[in-house]
């Protein structure tokens, strides 16, 4: 609660209704549209579904089902030339049609975005502890430089890191894989977002950190009331992280609910054939 | 932090260095002549710009006229004299402070607005893009010398004229550079991700950019100092750029070359000299590619 997604930020032009809190996201018809010299291609096609302040969606899909489009849409960020249709709402603010300009001041501040290869995704040549100073001071988090910089081993440690001085000096080339997708967990909630889009942050790490990133995950949630969106393949993470479960396939949602209910009695053939196709999976 | 005996560098990978500081391999440090040479003599030719009022042993502009077009080795005139009685080592001297002048700000310049223009064009839109390369390669298509020749007479003579024309000349090149590395980095994650962050296009480029591209431009300009050395004296050879009686290596030549039949001693002086400063320059710029050439594994590595 503290956090206070709505408190007043540089964008908030969009009317607020004075009933329930709007969802963290929403997305209304989105449909996205890549250039391709035969035609455009639709990665999105009509796609709607909301996100409340501390629950999580998971996106499950094959690679190619849209839903990597569909998170980066929702940062901004479609891809080269795509066309966008529908509305993107972060905690009732528009998205859709703001200048880049507007992005920027959201993107890091009010979504937070965890990458799936963290060892492309952090600067080669800056230390971790200056990387995550300059998110701070670049969305005015801290006041100055040295604010910033004496800011950072709290957020490593919240990150889950037992050495925050230490990763904070380091380059991430010095750093193993697990380290590397905690400090990239911790530059993505550093500035406290509303919303955090997770893109198969599981993917390249073994059994014990995915399940400390995963528990990071459930703490955002029930401390903060950080929403989730975890674009995954992973059924375990799926079933792990619970909330609800929505299904892509050919850029459309085939099938949505809670967790237990869709990954245990899958109403859709592809969901099925997902949850088959899960090592160890029951008949 | 490791007690490891030779460089400072933790781990297995040795940690890249940013801007500037380019950090080469120190293995055995002198034992590479091919860099240090070069480097102790353009480091002298500084000096002996900078000292010029020290060393020479004349005024660059005092001269008696009994004494024209000695030849080298007369009593009190090591390297004789000019046509004007003036001494020639004192001339060649002096002439260091405009001719490197004319060999360095240029390719300062070029590596500030090249770099920036590199930049634009490779982190910009389609359109951003395709009209910087296309106005640069305007300037590329024509040679060197005449552009700067064209520029410099539209000017007015002088140590600027020769500076802002060489500029115009070096840049178009820095800026190819600039934007083939970006080309190579562009798609990088990190680059991304930054902007994911929040970080502005600017931003981006002078944070995450900049500190990959520095380097090969340092390395790259280092090698146009020798290039644009000869272009200056060039220019002033043609009466574009520094006016006599100041010396300049390049209109001392000018001054010189019609006694080249009669006196061939005093007369092949100066372009000589401007040989020697070409080589020692050129050569640095070599052995820094060739180092940078090694290192550029390292970096291409980092940077995916």
């Amino acid at each position: 609660m503290s956090s206070g997604p709505m408190s007043g930020g540089p964008v908030s032009g969009a009317p607020v209704s004075s009933g329930p809190p709007p969802p963290a996201l929403a997305v209304h018809g989105l449909s996205v549209r890549h250039p391709h010299p035969e035609g455009p291609v639709l990665a999105v096609d009509e796609v709607s579904l909301t996100v409340a302040p501390g629950e999580a969606l998971v996106l499950l899909g094959r690679s190619g089902s849209g839903k990597t489009t569909l998170a980066r849409t929702v940062l901004g960020l479609p891809g080269r030339g795509a066309r966008v249709d529908g509305r993107v709402e972060l905690g009732g603010t528009e998205l859709t049609g703001r200048p880049e300009r507007e992005l920027a001041r959201i993107r890091g501040r009010r979504i937070g975005y965890v990458p799936q290869d963290p060892t492309g995704s952090l600067d080669p040549l800056r230390r971790i502890g200056a990387q995550l100073a300059e998110v701070l001071l670049r969305h005015r988090i801290a006041a100055d430089r040295r604010a910033a910089r004496a800011a950072v081993p709290g957020l490593l440690d919240t990150a889950g890191i037992t050495e925050p001085e230490r990763v904070a000096r380091s380059f991430p080339h010095q750093l193993s894989g697990g380290l590397r997708q905690r400090a990239a967990v911790a530059l993505a909630i550093c500035c406290g977002p509303e919303l955090l889009i997770a893109d198969e942050p599981t993917t390249a790490l073994d059994a014990l950190v995915r399940a400390h990133v995963l528990d990071l995950f459930d703490r955002l949630r029930a401390e903060r009331g950080t929403a989730l969106l975890l674009v995954t393949h992973d059924l375990g993470a799926a079933r792990r992280i619970g909330g609800r479960v929505a299904v892509m396939q050919a850029g459309r949602i085939v099938e949505t609910g809670p967790a237990e209910q869709v990954l245990d009695r899958p109403e859709h053939a592809l969901t099925a054939e997902l949850v088959a196709a899960r090592p160890g999976a029951r008949p | 932090m490791r007690g490891s005996s030779t460089s400072g560098t933790t781990g297995t990978v040795p940690a890249p260095r940013r801007t500037g500081r380019l950090r080469f391999r120190a293995g055995r440090p002198g034992a590479d002549l091919g860099l240090l040479l070069p480097a102790v003599l353009a480091l002298l030719l500084v000096l002996l710009a900078l000292a010029a009022p020290l060393l020479a042993p004349y005024g660059p502009e005092t001269g008696a006229l009994q004494d024209r077009l000695l030849d080298p080795g007369t009593a009190g005139h090591l390297l004789g004299t000019d046509g004007q009685g003036r001494d020639l080592l004192s001339r060649l001297i002096w002439a260091a402070r405009p001719s490197l002048i004319g060999g360095f700000a240029p390719v300062a310049v070029a590596a500030a607005a090249g770099t920036a223009l590199g930049l634009a064009a490779g982190l910009g839109g389609r359109v951003t893009e395709q009209a910087l390369l296309r106005s640069l390669d305007v300037l590329y298509a024509f040679p060197g010398i005449l552009l700067a020749m064209a520029v410099a007479t539209v000017l007015r003579t002088g140590l600027e004229a020769v500076v802002l024309s060489l500029s115009v000349v070096l840049t178009p090149a820095v800026a190819r550079v600039v934007f083939t590395e970006v080309q190579r980095i562009r798609t990088a994650e990190y680059l991304e991700a930054a902007q994911v962050s929040g970080a502005g296009r600017i931003a981006v480029a002078l944070r995450q950019v900049l500190p990959v591209v520095a380097p090969v431009v340092l390395v790259y300009c280092s090698s146009l100092i020798g290039l644009s050395v000869v272009y200056a004296a060039g220019l002033s050879f043609l009466g574009l750029g520094v006016e006599p009686p100041t010396p300049e290596w390049g209109s001392m030549l000018n001054e010189l070359w019609p006694s080249l039949l009669t006196h061939p001693a005093v007369a092949v002086l100066p372009g000589l000299w401007i040989l020697v400063v070409s080589v020692i320059f050129n050569s640095l710029g070599e052995a820094l590619r060739r180092r940078l050439g090694e290192g550029r594994d390292l970096l291409t590595a980092v940077a995916r």
